[in-house]
């Protein structure tokens, strides 16, 4: 079953899984860039998963190369709802 | 051989393998012999640990003993001349098994699947976090950990390499590979690994890693650093005879240990010591006794020749590096470890394999011990490793 999809669900589920992938609670915010966090392209294929699982959307590789923080992500994922 | 370092069923350390085995402790429970003191999170980060699968973890964790018994706070010589040769005989199969059993069940693989169970993990992130440039690679099998170590000294002599960081990480502790091996017949119906008893009835599985760090002697001397032994010799050879069975009458694994004393430029009669393959199988402990008479002669009925699998069971692609460790210390200690679980000889395997307690090494004043290490492998690819206490 898919989670509804807004601002707050979006955030929690990727503060969620940062958390699994390593990340620190307290680092992890808006501004948060990815660099900043260590995330590669790894983890954000394996983010992507969880985003498609829980949210049914899906993002691609390309789709978020060109970003640089964690509120650009949420915003993406949320203005593709 | 300037840094050792081991994790294996008996404890995180060189030191606990060497102290644990000559007391007589086996790490074997319940038909195996699983690595239970090791958690991965106490050797590294949470990301680091979700990122390795746990025979990548052993064989980081037993790389970073290795480093730090070398001495290396960083590394003593540039990048592009220090290299890595690991041996795994699977790989990680335990990522693997829990990714198909995803994909069966209609859910997403992991992207982490590929560089979780490809072959060369261990090796890539002992590069990574050590940021080695030289050569490195991967060798499998289970004679691997012994090719490894032998092939990175080789790197060493032509030149292409300073130093090398050498070993073998295994963790195959898993439904598929103990279900596989158990059709084979290759594992213990009794789980009990009993080396060169006659009641011995297949190998007991077992996980971990070894990993040993080589410098060139004399870029070693010039900075200093304390040596635990010298690599004399090494001799690789194949039985080409059959996938899995070894040749009993051991040609070409009696070919490999005078290979590796002829390299040494030892004679039969300076050995002092044999860590033997000694997996507990018939055919193959059988093979091994026919191939240490050939080559020793006399020599091989003077000398304690004594089995770690019967501590900590077979660790496949790790076996032969954690076995060189544990000759390693055995030379420096002057102390052979037991093969324990010898009870009842066989009358065919006449030779002394230090049954019961663990045995001094008798070696003249003047000289270092001399040890051979013997690690043969599925395919018939036979590695014989020729140490000399320092």
């Amino acid at each position: 079953m898919q989670d509804e999809m807004t601002d707050t669900t979006v955030t929690d589920v990727v503060t969620d899984a940062l958390v699994g992938f390593g990340c620190e609670r307290e680092e992890i915010t808006r501004a948060a860039t990815f660099e900043s966090l260590d995330i590669d392209s790894l983890d954000l294929a394996e983010l992507a998963q969880v985003i498609e699982e829980r949210f049914g959307v899906v993002l691609k590789g390309s789709d978020v190369v060109t970003l640089k923080t964690l509120g650009d992500l949420i915003d993406l994922i949320v203005a593709r709802a | 051989m300037t840094g050792i370092g081991a994790v294996t069923p008996l404890g995180v350390g060189a030191r606990p393998l060497h102290e644990r085995w000559s007391a007589g402790a086996c790490g074997v429970r319940d038909g195996e012999a699983a690595c239970a003191e090791f958690e991965a999170r106490e050797h590294m980060t949470a990301k680091e640990a979700r990122r390795l699968d746990r025979f990548a973890q052993l064989g980081v964790t037993a790389c970073a003993e290795a480093v730090a018994d070398a001495g290396w706070e960083q590394l003593p010589y540039a990048p592009e001349r220090v290299g890595c040769m690991l041996g795994t005989g699977i790989g990680g199969i335990a990522t693997f098994e829990s990714n198909h059993e995803l994909l069966r069940s209609g859910r997403s693989v992991s992207p982490l699947a590929v560089p979780l169970m490809m072959g060369n993990a261990g090796a890539a992130a002992i590069a990574m976090r050590h940021e080695l440039r030289g050569p490195v690679l991967v060798v499998s099998a289970c004679a691997a950990g012994a090719n490894a170590i032998g092939s990175a000294m080789r790197a060493i002599q032509c030149g292409e390499a300073t130093a090398m960081i050498a070993g073998g990480a295994e963790a195959a502790l898993t439904p598929l590979a103990r279900a596989a091996f158990a059709s084979l017949e290759a594992t213990s119906p009794s789980g009990v690994s009993r080396p060169f008893d006659a009641r011995r009835d297949g190998f007991v599985m077992g996980e971990g890693a070894g990993v040993l760090v080589l410098e060139d002697a004399e870029a070693a001397r010039a900075r200093g650093a304390r040596i635990h032994a010298r690599l004399r010799g090494y001799g690789a050879t194949c039985d080409a005879h059959h996938l899995t069975a070894p040749d009993e009458r051991g040609t070409a694994a009696a070919a490999a240990i005078r290979a590796s004393l002829e390299d040494a430029g030892l004679d039969a009669s300076e050995v002092d010591y044999v860590n033997a393959h000694g997996t507990s199988t018939p055919q193959g402990d059988r093979a091994e006794t026919r191939a240490l008479t050939a080559v020793l002669g006399q020599r091989a009925r003077e000398i304690p020749i004594s089995s770690t699998k019967s501590a900590i069971g077979h660790l496949l692609g790790a076996a032969g590096a954690v076995e060189a460790v544990a000759t390693v210390l055995a030379l420096r200690e002057r102390l052979a470890g037991p093969t324990l679980g010898l009870e009842h000889a066989d009358p065919e395997l006449d030779l002394d394999f230090v049954p019961g307690a663990a045995r001094a090494l008798h070696v003249e004043p003047g000289r270092g011990a001399v040890a051979l290490s013997n690690s043969f492998g599925f395919g018939g690819h036979n590695a014989v490793l020729c140490l000399e206490s320092a």
